[in-house]
């Protein structure tokens, strides 16, 4: 039987630039999911685990107090925080494992930056009782210090990773070289919509049930579809789940929002397409965060999770053809972001997800009462109490 | 016209001998060094020489040489620099010099740009750990016009692809040991031969091993199987033993030499 082939490249973007010793585990695991993509038996499975374990759908929030106070649209968040782990991260997880099940691969290696990738790998190993290693560099073993111990609480082994800067970057190395050596009983999952063909596009189909579920849930509430869609852009994935099934439908706005951290005119931040070229990185074809001679650049955010000198190639090829518009915030702005969101709606979002409610706050008052904007609250901001503390003086009660 | 790495091979296969082929990155600890490593080991008994262009994320790379990387890094080597050194070792040796470096090095220089440098300072060929035949094809219709070899990697995993993957590609095959990054392992493929007679099925080209080849014990285990063998890690290790005690050169040297031994 011929195996239908997915395409290897968004436009000139995406591809497969890894050692040779992988080319035919990332040919083995195209099939493999090419296969189980049309197989009803792995979909009800995967269908199961995001309804019953993770508890899905999530609500599409209209967000009252949000659309008052902006004095623009109508406000929905997609309240991706309320999944198991705390983030949506587990879309993607729940998927990639059960695949690594088909395939009878025992070993689970996962990179993470915020953690919230690695917490949910490991929950889900510890589910299956599946041996899992996360990788993370030793900056976010620092300042995510909650999701290190849940990891390890889990049953996973976290392997710190202090080369490079010692962030998520390096991490996804540190996974690829563990993966070139072990490849043949371990399955590396791949936290974002970045890496070697297939896995842009297999974390994609693992998240899009994001964007699937706000089509459903605003004809619903709304009855007809969005005029703006946001979310916040490191790699890419929770951004591609919303975006995705909805980029044909030419009349929705859609923003993509990176980390400007300490504003994207210092050397000091994210924003990849914002400011970056393009380039080469952990097996795709990209914007890259580099120098003139291809270096990659130290990046910063504060928000761990969005810390990443990449994005997903498919959000290069939006940004190429201008479907999508890909804007910054700064450390600051998304600070004072998560502020907001607590106080006004009494949910505190993850300071990844705030990017989000920030470019939300310029965005929102611009537009008319009519329209329809959704704000994909990616996770929650549990794990980010060490790096708001640090920044913000809780108001004294009268 | 032949390049200097066929030449090389066939000189030494008249001779009934192996080739040697020793590794360093460009720049570590400085450019100045590289030069005289290079001589260092063609001294000691190299045959071919691989320099490093160091890259920032090195991911066919294990620890020693991601270190050689950022010293290189550290100590300001650049593309640009790095050409200027290689001109210079020009003048002073015609050893086959081969690049090893990553993509992304060469696609945001510019491909055009890079390879007419390569040929005005007299490199040899290409290894580009992070191309794989499908990614190849473009850089292999431009190379076509240049008189460098780009060496064709595979891998023990490579299986029903080997024989695609030889269709093109110069110089030698790099078969790499076994499944991992480089550096130093105390076990090699356990069908290693069986993965090297795969290979020789397909093409009449050398063939050199790479990958974990650390010291003469490991290269008289190996070279009956191969026309030549490679040591990397191994050799920055001795760079780092070198800068600590302050003679770099003799560390190499008498390393190389003892390599060398044992391949003859």
């Amino acid at each position: 039987m011929t195996i239908k082939k997915i395409p290897k490249r968004f436009g000139r973007f995406g591809g497969q630039f890894v050692p040779e010793t992988l080319m035919n585990a990332l040919i083995e695991l195209e099939n493999e999911f090419v296969k189980a993509k049309e197989d009803k038996v792995f979909q009800n499975e995967y269908r199961y685990y995001v309804r019953e374990y993770s508890g899905r759908p999530t609500p599409l929030y209209f967000s009252e107090n949000l659309t008052k106070d902006l004095g623009g649209g109508r406000i929905y968040l997609k309240r991706e925080d309320l999944n198991h782990t705390g983030a949506h991260k587990i879309n993607n997880v729940i998927g990639q494992v059960l695949l690594a099940k088909r395939m009878g691969k025992r070993r689970i290696i996962a990179e993470t930056g915020a953690g919230q990738h690695g917490v949910a790998t490991a929950t889900v190993c510890a589910m299956f009782g599946l041996d899992c290693e996360v990788y993370m560099g030793e900056e976010d073993i620092r300042r995510q210090s909650l999701n290190v111990f849940k990891m390890k609480m889990l049953g996973a082994q976290v392997n710190p990773v202090s080369s490079g800067t010692g962030t998520l970057k390096d991490a996804t190395n540190e996974a690829i070289r563990d993966w070139v050596t072990n490849v043949d009983d371990t399955f590396y999952v791949i936290g974002s919509v970045v890496g070697p063909h297939p896995y842009p596009t297999m974390v994609r189909d693992f998240q899009r049930i994001i964007g699937d579920e706000v089509k459903e849930q605003i004809l619903q509430k709304e009855g007809r579809l969005p005029d703006y869609l946001i979310a916040c852009v490191g790699g890419g994935s929770n951004a591609m789940g919303l975006f995705y099934p909805f980029h044909k439908e030419k009349n929705i706005d859609i923003y993509g929002v990176e980390a400007g951290g300490l504003g994207v005119n210092t050397d000091k931040h994210a924003a990849t397409i914002t400011k970056g070229s393009i380039g080469v990185i952990h097996g795709m074809m990209t914007y890259v965060l580099q120098d003139d001679n291809g270096q990659i650049m130290p990046v910063h955010s504060i928000s761990a999770g969005l810390d990443y000198p990449g994005i997903g190639p498919e959000h290069a090829y939006f940004h190429s053809i201008g479907r999508v518009n890909y804007v910054a915030v700064s450390d600051k702005e998304a600070v004072e972001a998560f502020q907001y969101l607590t106080r006004m709606e009494g949910i505190i979002p993850a300071l990844e997800s705030s990017h989000a409610i920030a470019y939300l706050r310029k965005l929102a008052p611009d537009t008319n009462k009519e329209d329809i904007i959704v704000v994909n609250l990616s996770g929650r901001g549990d794990k980010d109490i060490n790096t708001i503390t640090a920044s913000y003086e809780l108001p004294t009660t009268n | 016209m032949k390049s200097k790495i066929t030449k090389k091979f066939e000189e030494l296969r008249e001779k009934k001998e192996k080739a040697l082929i020793t590794y360093v990155t460009s720049g570590d600890p400085d450019l100045a060094t590289t030069v005289d490593l290079v001589l260092t080991m063609e001294k000691a008994g190299a045959d071919i020489v691989e320099l490093g262009i160091p890259y920032s994320d090195p991911l066919a790379d294990g620890p020693v040489i991601q270190r050689g990387a950022k010293r290189a890094l550290e100590g300001g080597a650049d593309i640009d620099s790095i050409f200027t050194m290689v001109k210079d070792l020009r003048k002073k040796t015609d050893i086959p010099l081969v690049f090893l470096l990553y993509y992304n090095s060469i696609f945001k220089h510019g491909i055009k740009s890079f390879l007419d440098k390569c040929k005005d300072t007299g490199i040899d060929g290409l290894i580009i750990p992070d191309l794989p035949l499908e990614e190849r094809r473009e850089l292999n219709e431009m190379m076509k016009d240049y008189p460098i070899d780009l060496i064709p990697l595979v891998a023990p995993t490579s299986e029903d692809r080997i024989e695609k993957i030889l269709l093109d590609g110069d110089g030698f095959i790099y078969c790499i040991s076994s499944k991992g990054v480089t550096g130093k392992r105390d076990h090699f493929e356990v069908d290693l031969k069986n993965f090297i007679n795969k290979v020789k099925k397909y093409t009449d080209k050398p063939l050199a091993i790479g990958f974990g080849i650390s010291d003469g014990e490991a290269i008289k285990n190996l070279k009956s199987l191969a026309d030549g063998l490679i040591v990397g890690s191994a050799i920055v290790e001795k760079i780092e033993e070198g800068m600590k005690e302050g003679q770099i050169k003799e560390k190499v040297f008498d390393f190389v030499n003892e390599l060398h031994k044992a391949i003859e």
